[in-house]
């Protein structure tokens, strides 16, 4: 079962690459996604008849409407750079966790039913046949990847696991072998319009307490609107901001900067959800109809812009895919990119000396930064390539005076994922995301050795989560990790503008 | 003409032709074949001449590799960077009168020769050594680097043990050229190494060795990073935006 009692790894001074321990993992695997849950995203109920030619079939048309599949598969020479690179290697030793033997899962595949090798001479090549032992395999090894992509950054051809995780993930949904947890939070989407399921009234109240809270706090009237029509800016975020902690301490910060920078802004009841677990499970229409919402909101409410909050795929799905899935934005205002990450739109005021912030506020926290793995390695902030990196940290240093950053090797493109990304932050896959989270937890340990680091910020609403419950197995507090925005919350000056 | 040249020069063409029809197919369906997203692994260039300069880091230098591992970069560019001065030299096979870079590069190619088989010898025995390469590897990795090896092999042993009559070589392969056919030289490690490379030729569009052409396909890495600036969109993805 899935708390079945597990040790957590001993954090070492120093990175140790794991001894290959074949089966570490294999017993893992998540919940599947039951008839009714299926049934609301269109796939089957539960594992088809023909299940195996359909699977084949499936694997077919992905290789031919997507190139990274088609040549991924070819282009692997077993090299092993990629070999320790995975965090869930790393934190479990399970070889199948290497992302190149992730990959072979799938290549197996693909070789016998789609090359000469395979079909001809598959032992040669290592191909096998689809068979029942095989999917098992898929299901469970296809759930224990957060599609980070740090594999692909030390990749010598970029091969990137993420896509073949995406691929795999796609054709089980389609053979009717689904993951719960993904699949009942896109379904939820669907039906009220965000992950967590919290229905517009209930929003409503809760924005109207947050302005109460917030006025008992600074004596100040800052606004959480929603769905108000002809506003300058609609806010785009992840749920879990609406109703968990330390997220919605980022919340307060977004509206405070709103506030202080006098620009009016709204949320959207409709599209009341930044994060798009479409991406998670591969699917491209699920991907674009979660996306579609963010475009009838926004020109339902006539808004000029288009901010994210803070949440690393969902920015991901914003940054590199929106203008794909739902542009072209040309109803929006030119002037500003579209869409803006809060991090950008909070910098640039800070820059222009828009917004300004007593820092000693901060003075209790002695503060690192967690780079969310999505948006260090398939996004973007500012015009420059890694802007990505500056952004958030400068704007840190401008609310904060203590900041220290962990081990060059654990940050910017090389940092590790939280270990919970991907849709795998579920309780089913506590064990895995506790040991994936090791790697960033050793790097953790080494700032709160030597410089007494209390704090650390991240702009990723799922990496929030996953420390908030995983901090506590290596020792640590859980308040520890917050938002970037809560920093800022903390020191804005919000009365004498 | 001897059945033996005759069976060789017929190989040749063969290899070369399932070469190039194979490797041609095999780019066909890459190029064919849509990038419906934007993922190029960030941070990225944004600019196309940006995108030239990190495929050619990653073409020439393996920037990447060696950011990963210092001893698979190592031996892995050593080995890449020796083969390329090894075909160069044996263009002078190739061609009449011989350029001056592939004169050039012959004393080079000598050496190069060498560090080739030091540097296969090492990736093999990482194979062994390193406990999750040796788990990743299957018998066709294994005998990828056999069969380089016994093609380094055989050249060098020809070079420096047993030589074997270069200038009727040369004429053998000027003669599949120009469809003139000569005699080819009945020595063992020079059918060995000829046969050997007809295998390469053959397997080359059917297997790993793919990555060659691959890499520059990758869309990680060949993509510019402009999607908020450009829309980009692919066949299929488009007709869904025509659906009511």
């Amino acid at each position: 079962m899935a708390t079945a009692a597990f040790e957590t790894p001993k954090l070492k001074s120093y990175p140790v690459i794991p001894l290959v321990q074949v089966g570490a993992m294999s017993h893992l695997k998540p919940f599947v996604a039951g008839a009714p849950l299926q049934k609301a995203l269109g796939f089957p109920e539960q594992l088809v008849e023909d299940w195996q030619a359909k699977a084949i079939a499936k694997m077919g048309e992905l290789l031919g409407k997507y190139r990274s599949l088609q040549v991924y598969m070819d282009a692997c020479v077993h090299c092993g750079a990629c070999s320790d690179k995975c965090h869930y290697f790393l934190g479990t030793g399970d070889p199948k966790n290497m992302p190149v033997a992730r990959q072979d899962l799938m290549r197996k595949i693909y070789r016998r039913y789609f090359t000469f090798a395979g079909k001809y001479f598959p032992k040669l090549v290592g191909a096998v046949d689809l068979t029942r032992e095989v999917l098992d395999e898929w299901y469970s090894y296809f759930n224990q990847c957060s599609e980070c992509r740090r594999c692909s950054v030390f990749c010598p051809y970029g091969i990137d696991t993420a896509e073949v995780t995406m691929a795999a993930r796609e054709i089980m949904d389609s053979i009717g072998l689904g993951q719960k947890y993904s699949n009942e939070i896109i379904g939820k989407v669907h039906r009220i319009g965000n992950n967590l399921g919290i229905p517009g009234p209930a929003l409503e109240n809760t924005l109207e307490g947050l302005e109460e809270d917030t006025k008992d706090e600074t004596g100040i009237d800052v606004k959480f609107p929603l769905d108000v029509k002809g506003a300058e800016v609609m806010l785009i975020t992840p749920s879990a901001d609406f109703f968990s902690e330390p997220h919605v301490e980022s919340l307060i910060g977004y509206a405070k900067v709103f506030h202080a920078a006098g620009i009016s802004w709204t949320l959207s009841s409709h599209a009341s959800e930044a994060g798009n677990f479409g991406m998670f499970i591969g699917n491209y229409e699920q991907m674009r109809k979660i996306s579609m919402r963010v475009r009838e909101a926004a020109l339902e409410l006539g808004v000029k812009r288009i901010v994210v909050g803070e949440c690393g795929h969902a920015w991901r799905v914003a940054y590199s895919f929106w203008n794909t899935l739902i542009g072209p934005f040309d109803f929006l205002d030119p002037r500003y990119p579209v869409p803006q990450h809060i991090c950008e739109f909070t910098d640039d005021l800070i820059q222009r000396g828009a917004i300004r912030f007593d820092k000693d506020a901060n003075d209790g926290r002695i503060i690192t930064f967690h780079d969310s793995c999505n948006v260090a390695r398939a996004s973007r902030m500012g015009d420059l390539p890694g802007g990505q990196f500056v952004i958030p940290r400068r704007i840190i240093t401008s609310v904060a005076n203590h900041f220290h950053d962990m081990a060059s090797h654990t940050i910017r493109e090389d940092t590790f994922c939280c270990g919970g990304g991907g849709g795998l932050l579920t309780d089913d896959l506590l064990e895995l995301r506790v040991k994936g989270a090791m790697p960033r937890m050793e790097a953790l340990k080494d700032v709160v050795d030597e410089h007494g680091v209390n704090f650390m910020a991240t702009i990723c609403a799922i990496c929030k989560a996953q420390f908030t419950k995983v901090l506590p197995y290596y020792g640590f507090d859980m308040s520890m990790v917050g938002g970037v925005h809560q920093l800022v919350s903390k020191a804005i000056r919000l009365g004498d503008k | 003409m001897s059945m033996l040249t005759l069976s060789y020069a017929l190989l040749l063409y063969v290899a070369t032709g399932v070469l190039v029809v194979g490797l041609s197919l095999k780019l066909r369906s890459y190029i064919k074949t849509p990038a419906p997203l934007k993922i190029p692994t960030t941070p990225a260039p944004t600019t196309v001449a940006g995108v030239g300069w990190r495929m050619a880091r990653e073409a020439v230098l393996f920037e990447s590799l060696f950011k990963s591992s210092k001893w698979t970069w190592l031996f892995g560019w050593a080995f890449h960077v020796a083969l390329l001065l090894v075909v160069l030299r044996h263009l002078r096979y190739f061609q009449e009168p011989v350029w001056l870079p592939v004169v050039l590069v012959q004393p080079l190619g000598t050496i190069a020769g060498i560090a080739m088989v030091a540097a296969l010898g090492a990736l093999w025995a990482r194979r062994w050594l390193v406990d999750r390469v040796r788990y990743i590897s299957t018998p066709s990795d294994h005998l990828m680097l056999a069969l380089l090896l016994a093609i380094g092999l055989s050249g060098l042993g020809m070079r420096f043990v047993v030589h074997t009559d270069i200038v009727a070589v040369k004429g053998f392969i000027l003669g599949l050229l120009r469809f003139d056919w000569q005699a080819l030289p009945a020595d063992p490690l020079l059918l060995a190494h000829l046969a050997l490379v007809v295998l390469l030729m053959i397997i080359f569009p059917i297997s790993k060795l793919l990555h060659a052409p691959g890499m520059f396909f990758s869309p990680t890495r060949n993509q510019a990073d402009n999607a908020r600036e450009v829309r980009h969109i692919s066949a299929w993805a488009a007709a869904l935006d025509k659906r009511p």
